[in-house]
C-alpha cells in the first residue's frame, strides 16, 4: 500500500531523511520510534506530500506522491492524519469539524456526512460533545475527534504524527484505545509515537530512526527481544525504564 | 478672553445663500462618511486579497505582494493624494484622462480621494491580514491540506475563518484612521467635514463653535465605530478559544 524508495530529503545543507526505505502492506501497523530530531515525523509527511523530498520515490496506493502530475489534495484525502496538536478547526463545532472535509471535498450532502460523523463520534465515545467547540473540549476528547474526522473520509491508510504527546498522562489511554480498536479492525497505520506498550500489543512492524535513516525495521518481537544495533539498544533501555 | 461666542451661527443662513452653516456642516459629515465608508470597502476587500498572497508558498505572488505592501505604507499619505489627483488624469489614456478632467470638480476630488485612501488603507489591512494568518498554529495549515483541502480551500475554510477573528481588534484602529486621515483631502478642495469646518471659519469667524462641532462630529462616527467592532468582536468569538467562553 505505501513503498518507499530511498527517500532523502535536506532543508539547505541540513540532511533530514537519508535514502529511507520501507514498505506498509494493507492492514499492518507500523510503529517509528527514534530519539527527538531522527527525522519520524518527516518520515510520515513525505508519505502524504506535507513535507517535499528531493530524492527517491514513494508510492501510495499506486499514486506517486513525488510525481508533480498527481493530485495530491486527492491522494490526502484518501490517506488519514492525525496531528500532535489536534489541529481541530477552532472556529468551527465538532460536529462541523467532521463534516466540512466529507461536504467540500467528498462532496457528500449535508445529511449523509452528518450521519457519518455522529456515527464515528459515537465510536470513540464523544457523541455528547457533538455541539461542542473544539476549545470546551479535553486534549484526550479533541484527539478522538481528530481520529474521527481523519476516519470521516474513509481513508485507505492512517498516519500518525506522535498523537499522544501534546496530552495529560491521563488521557494518554483513552486515545490509545481508539488506536488500538482500529488496528484491531485491520487499519493500515504508521504511528510515530514513544508508547511502546501501545508498539508492543498492536504493532506489526517497527522501525527505529537515528539521525535521518531507518536504522532498524523488523518485526516487533526481534525489535523488543533483541535489536540489532546499539542505537536501537540504547534507546530502549533508556525508554522501558519506566 | 474678548471672545463672542455664538452657537446661534449655525442656524444663520449662509454668506452664498440656499443653506444654513448648519447645512454645509451635514454636508460635509456625511461626505467624509461617504468617503470612508467607501475606501473602507475596497481597502477592506483589497487588503484581504494582498495579506493572503503575502502568505502564499508561490514566490512571484508574495512578492509582489510584499512591493504593493511597501510602496503604499511608506509613501506620506498626503504625497499619494496629490500623485492620485494631480499627476493620475495626466497619466491615464488620452479619453479618460479628459472624461475625468471634464467632470465635476466634486466627482474628480471624491474619486481620487476614495482611491487613494482606499489603496493606502488595504496596504496596513494587507500587514494585518499577513500577521493574522501567521500567528495561527502551522499545524492548521497542514490539517486542512491533509485532509484534502487544496490550498485555496485551506485559506477558505481553515486559516481565514480564524485569521480574520484575531484581527478585529487591530482592524478597528484601521477602521477610525480611516475617517481621520479623510480630512487630508480637504487640501485637494473636497468639502468634507473638516473643510467646512474650515470654510464656515471663514465665512463667519467663529472658529471656536466650527471646530467644537467638528471634533463632535469626528468623535460621534469613532464612538459608533467603537461600539460597532466591539459588538462585531463578541459576535465572532470562538467558543472555549482567546477570549470566548
Amino acid at each position: 500500500m505505501i513503498t518507499m524508495n530511498n527517500v532523502s530529503k535536506h532543508y539547505g545543507s541540513f540532511q533530514v531523511l537519508t535514502e529511507c526505505s520501507t514498505q506498509v502492506q494493507k492492514g499492518e501497523v507500523i510503529v517509528v520510534c527514534g530519539p527527538s530530531g531522527s527525522g519520524k515525523s518527516t518520515l510520515i509527511k513525505v508519505v502524504n506530500g506535507l513535507e517535499p523530498f528531493q530524492s527517491g520515490e514513494i508510492i501510495v496506493n499506486g499514486l506517486s506522491v513525488g510525481d508533480p502530475k498527481t493530485n495530491l489534495s486527492k491522494l490526502r484525502s484518501m490517506v488519514g492524519m492525525v496531528f500532535q496538536n489536534f489541529e481541530l478547526f477552532p472556529h468551527m463545532s465538532i460536529i462541523d469539524n467532521l463534516c466540512i472535509a466529507q461536504t467540500k471535498v467528498l462532496h457528500r450532502t449535508q445529511e449523509v456526512a452528518r450521519d457519518k460523523g455522529l456515527k464515528l463520534l459515537e465510536r470513540v465515545g464523544l457523541s455528547a460533545q457533538a455541539a461542542k467547540f473544539p476549545g470546551q473540549l479535553s486534549g484526550g476528547q479533541q484527539q478522538r475527534v481528530a481520529i474521527a474526522r481523519a476516519l470521516a473520509m474513509d481513508p485507505i491508510c492512517m498516519l500518525f504524527d506522535e498523537p499522544t504527546s501534546a496530552l495529560d498522562p491521563e488521557m494518554v489511554n483513552e486515545v490509545l484505545d481508539v488506536m488500538t480498536e482500529l488496528a484491531r479492525e485491520g487499519m493500515t497505520m504508521m504511528c510515530v509515537t514513544h508508547e511502546m506498550g501501545f508498539a508492543k500489543r498492536v504493532a506489526s512492524r517497527v522501525i527505529f530512526m537515528d539521525q535521518g535513516r531507518i536504522v532498524e525495521d523488523d518485526s516487533k518481537e526481534a525489535f523488543f527481544a533483541n535489536p540489532r544495533s546499539e542505537r536501537a539498544q540504547q534507546f530502549l533501555a533508556k525508554i522501558l525504564h519506566h | 478672553m474678548g471672545y463672542n461666542w455664538n452657537w446661534g451661527v449655525f442656524l444663520q443662513p449662509t454668506a452664498s445663500g440656499g443653506d444654513t452653516y448648519l447645512g454645509w456642516m451635514i454636508h460635509g459629515f456625511k461626505t467624509t462618511i461617504a468617503l470612508s465608508l467607501s475606501a473602507w470597502l475596497i481597502a477592506l476587500a483589497l487588503g484581504a486579497v494582498v495579506g493572503v498572497l503575502r502568505t502564499v508558498p508561490n514566490k512571484v505572488l508574495s512578492g509582489i505582494a510584499t512591493a504593493y505592501v511597501e510602496v503604499f505604507r511608506n509613501i506620506p499619505l498626503l504625497v499619494q493624494l496629490f500623485l492620485w489627483y494631480f499627476v493620475m488624469p495626466e497619466l491615464l489614456p488620452e479619453k479618460l484622462g479628459s472624461a475625468f478632467k471634464q467632470s465635476n470638480p466634486f466627482v474628480q476630488q471624491f474619486l481620487s480621494s476614495m482611491v487613494c485612501l482606499a489603496l493606502f488603507t488595504s496596504a496596513r489591512v494587507a500587514e494585518q491580514v499577513r500577521s493574522g494568518i501567521n500567528s495561527l498554529p502551522p499545524g492548521q495549515k497542514n490539517a486542512g491540506l491533509a485532509m484534502g483541502f487544496t490550498l485555496s480551500q485551506t485559506y477558505r475554510h481553515v486559516l481565514l475563518p480564524m485569521a480574520v477573528r484575531l484581527i478585529v481588534p487591530p482592524l478597528t484602529s484601521e477602521f477610525l484612521n480611516i475617517f481621520k486621515n479623510s480630512a487630508v483631502c480637504s487640501t485637494i478642495g473636497l468639502l468634507e467635514l473638516a473643510a467646512q469646518g474650515r470654510q464656515l471659519v471663514d465665512y463667519t469667524a467663529q472658529p471656536y463653535e466650527s471646530f467644537i462641532a467638528v471634533t463632535l462630529a469626528y468623535l460621534l462616527i469613532n464612538v459608533v465605530v467603537m461600539f460597532g467592532m466591539r459588538w462585531l468582536e463578541a459576535r465572532v468569538r470562538v467558543p472555549g478559544y482567546i477570549g470566548g467562553k
